[in-house]
């Protein structure tokens, strides 16, 4: 093979290599920033010793917050959640306010955007919207010592909604 | 070009060999270790659950997999690498190593250190998993052990610089040759990244769990794990690269497509492997989303040189093929030596890595990773790129490297073609299984025969983890066989060790540029510092350590 065929060879697989990086990068921000899925961030610490005494850690549970949106406080020590089931109606959106007592866990609602490392010292935040009524599982989905595998909770998601809880 | 010069005799090198089959014995015993392991996973997974009758030996999955992730990705890994790559550079530079008594000092040290982490590890006392995340806390043996594992592969760095050293001084203006540059840049990388799990043990963990600190930070210690958590897997690969680059194209009857680009991309390596482990750390809190940002999108550019990586060698097997009588535009794929079993490992392992590559593409866009992050997904990426395309390729280079060594011939050929074909499909299907059961939203590193919230369509895919992973465990033992009567049976003489390619376009086009190694390095650093060091320095200054460890096993 000629050195200027090899040359040629090279460029026709260097440049659209280059490209794809530039690709995905527009994809990413595109989604991010265009279709609004983000990522967990920094929103904080709290002492891990003291949530009890510690807003909104000390009161674990769903609040409302807004016309169909929610807000979860939640805490994960091994091996539970708590709260442990969440009952909301069709139509929620759902911010998820975690943190650990203990060891590192996970939060993971399958066929979401709710999959968030949950350590101590730390405040998560995962947001979702629940439209379709049914039962969602959420996992701790990171190792967390000998009973890793009963960690779990669920959503109750209920049709339609009799009560005015401030829906549409 | 035309000056050939002799190799060295196997008697001057009789120490390297010596200490290259040294770290292969340990690694087989490792490896050994994790496929026995593996399989248990893989029948529990399917509901075959055999801990309970393993009780005094393995406490509990949990305990089964800490010495799964460590035996198969830490210890065989390391060991054979730090075997391998100073053979090679050796073979390559024509020149014993420059220190003996360095050489096997460090091989001690890492096997103290081996031993000392061992302990704890088998005893149960370290059933941290192979992340070892705090505030769970292992036995501080656990930690000192691992410790003195890395500072020996800083070691076997060291030992390369001096004697690449002594190679310059006699030959100053000769372009560095191909084997020897990827071996000791594969070993600077390892350098560079490894600091963040040295600072992680030294600085954090092992005050902690001798008591001299009361808390830790989970934060701070995830940031410093995958500092060198992801470049460690480049660490893995880079090495089966260089057997890709420099011998498979021979052995597959042909040159090397083209030296210049070979080192461009592994420079590339050098420079991109570290400043992007935040791309296992898209879910965490604490991590600004900008940053984790820039690291997913230097994540895109390392992929780059792995394209460049992925046409050069198919172009070197298709330069062999063509020369062997290959025709057509696929067609000459069937004319590579296939009988050859060490190619043939090879080629499948990087077939894999064609999955793996495009997997890993997937995990690397930050937004996808909130549907995969920690599922069964990232357990069946990691076993087509650690588990194949590393894996089977050491064990493609152990089918000449181990007769080389021992001087005897490879027991069988035909078991070693059959090892591979299996390990192969063992891993076709079992991975298939674990990325779609990901997919469907089961966790990862969770005992899946006692799990109290089963989806039903799970079910389905479950038995598939056990059936490919009995086909691999299977290829295990026929390669462990094959090995073990290479070793003690075989009665022909060896084959002489594969000689290096050529290269279609040789190193004397490479730019000189690449040889400078102050400047690399120092592009390197400053990349670090760019990508880490804000958000490292925020943790540093907000950290209370307030984490106290537990056990929780
Ligand atoms: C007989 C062959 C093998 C089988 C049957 C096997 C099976 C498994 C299974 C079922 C898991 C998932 C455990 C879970 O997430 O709960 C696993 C995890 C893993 N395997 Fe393998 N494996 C094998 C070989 C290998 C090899 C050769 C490597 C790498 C060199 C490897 C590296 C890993 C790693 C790093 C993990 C993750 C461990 C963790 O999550 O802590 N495996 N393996
Ligand atoms: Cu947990
Ligand atoms: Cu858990």
């Amino acid at each position: 093979m000629k050195r200027k065929t090899t040359y040629y060879y090279e460029l026709f697989w260097i440049i659209p290599s280059l490209l794809l990086p530039i690709g995905m990068l527009a994809t990413l921000l595109f989604t991010s920033y265009g279709a609004d899925v983000h990522l967990p961030g920094a929103e904080g610490r709290v002492d891990p010793a003291k949530l009890d005494s510690t807003p909104p850690f000390d009161n674990p549970g769903v609040v409302q917050v807004g016309p169909s949106r929610y807000e979860v406080r939640m805490v994960g020590e091994i091996w539970s959640f708590n709260p442990s089931e969440i009952h909301l109606p069709a139509g929620s959106e759902v911010t998820f306010v975690a943190t650990s007592r203990d060891v590192v866990h996970g939060l993971f609602i399958p066929r979401t955007n709710v999959n968030v490392m949950v350590l101590p010292g730390q405040i998560a935040r995962a947001t979702a919207r629940f439209d379709k009524p049914g039962t969602y599982l959420f996992i701790c989905h990171e190792y967390c010592g000998a009973g890793h595998h009963t960690m779990a909770g669920q959503i109750i998601v209920d049709a339609a909604d009799n009560g005015d809880r401030g829906g549409k | 070009m035309a000056t050939i010069a002799k190799l060295p005799t196997v008697v001057e090198l009789r120490n390297e060999y010596a200490v290259t089959k040294a770290y292969l014995l340990v690694g087989f015993v490792a490896l050994s270790g994790g496929v026995a392991m593996g399989l248990l996973q893989g029948l529990e997974n399917a509901g075959i659950d055999l801990y309970p009758n393993l009780a005094p030996v393995v406490q509990s999955y949990y305990h089964g997999l800490t010495m799964h992730g460590v035996l198969n990705v830490l210890v065989w890994t390391t060991f054979f690498i730090s075997g391998f790559l100073p053979f090679i550079t050796v073979q390559a530079l024509r020149t014993p190593l420059a220190s003996r008594s360095l050489t096997w000092g460090t091989f001690w040290l890492m096997l103290a250190g081996l031993v000392l982490a061992a302990i704890p590890l088998v005893g149960d006392a370290a059933s941290v998993l192979y992340t070892f995340y705090p505030p769970m806390q292992a036995h501080w043996a656990f930690y000192v052990g691992l410790t003195l594992v890395v500072v020996a592969t800083w070691l076997v760095t060291l030992n390369l610089a001096l004697t690449y050293r002594a190679w310059r001084k006699d030959h100053p203006a000769q372009r560095t040759p191909l084997a020897a540059f990827m071996s000791l840049v594969t070993f600077a990388m390892w350098t560079i990244a490894s600091v963040g799990i040295a600072a992680e043990m030294l600085f954090l963990l092992i005050p902690w769990s001798l008591g001299l600190m009361q808390g830790t930070d989970a934060l701070l210690a995830r940031v410093l794990f995958w500092f060198t958590g992801h470049p460690i897997v480049y660490f893995w690969v880079l090495a089966a690269y260089v057997s890709w680059y420099t011998l498979v194209p021979r052995q597959g009857g042909g040159k090397l497509f083209s030296d210049p680009m070979a080192r461009v991309a592994f420079i590339l390596f050098l420079v991109l492997s570290t400043p992007i482990g935040f791309h296992h750390q898209f879910t965490d809190p604490g991590i600004e989303e900008e940053w984790k940002f820039v690291h997913s999108f230097l994540t895109f550019a390392v992929f780059f040189p792995s394209l460049m990586t992925f046409f050069n060698i198919v172009a070197s097997l298709e330069n062999g093929a063509r020369a062997r009588g290959g025709r057509g535009w696929v067609l000459w794929f069937f004319k590579m030596p296939w009988g050859d079993p060490s190619f043939a490992a090879q080629v499948l392992a990087m077939l894999t890595f064609t999955f793996g590559g495009i997997g890993g593409l997937i995990n690397a866009s930050a937004n996808v990773d909130l549907i995969v992050h920690n599922t069964a997904w990232i357990s069946g990426h990691l076993h087509l790129t650690a588990g194949t395309a590393v894996t089977l390729t050491f064990m493609g280079i152990t089918y000449w490297l181990v007769p080389v060594l021992w001087k005897r011939a490879l027991w069988s050929r035909r078991m070693a073609l059959a090892q591979a074909w299996l390990w192969a499909a063992g891993m076709l299907i079992f991975s298939f299984a674990l990325h779609t059961l990901g997919l469907m939203g089961m966790p990862r590193r969770t005992s899946m025969s006692a799990v109290t919230y089963a989806l039903p369509e799970w079910q389905r895919y479950l038995p598939l983890i056990a059936i490919g992973g009995a086909i691999l465990f299977i290829s295990a033992l026929l390669y462990f066989l094959n090995m073990v009567l290479t070793m003690v049976a075989s009665k022909e003489p060896a084959p002489a060790m594969p000689e290096f390619a050529e290269a279609v376009s040789g190193p004397e086009d490479a730019p000189a540029l690449l040889d400078r190694w102050p400047i690399w390095l120092t592009v390197a650093a400053v990349l670090i510092l760019f990508a880490y060091g804000p958000s490292l320095y925020s943790l540093l200054r907000t950290t209370p350590l307030n984490n106290p460890g537990m056990r929780v096993w």
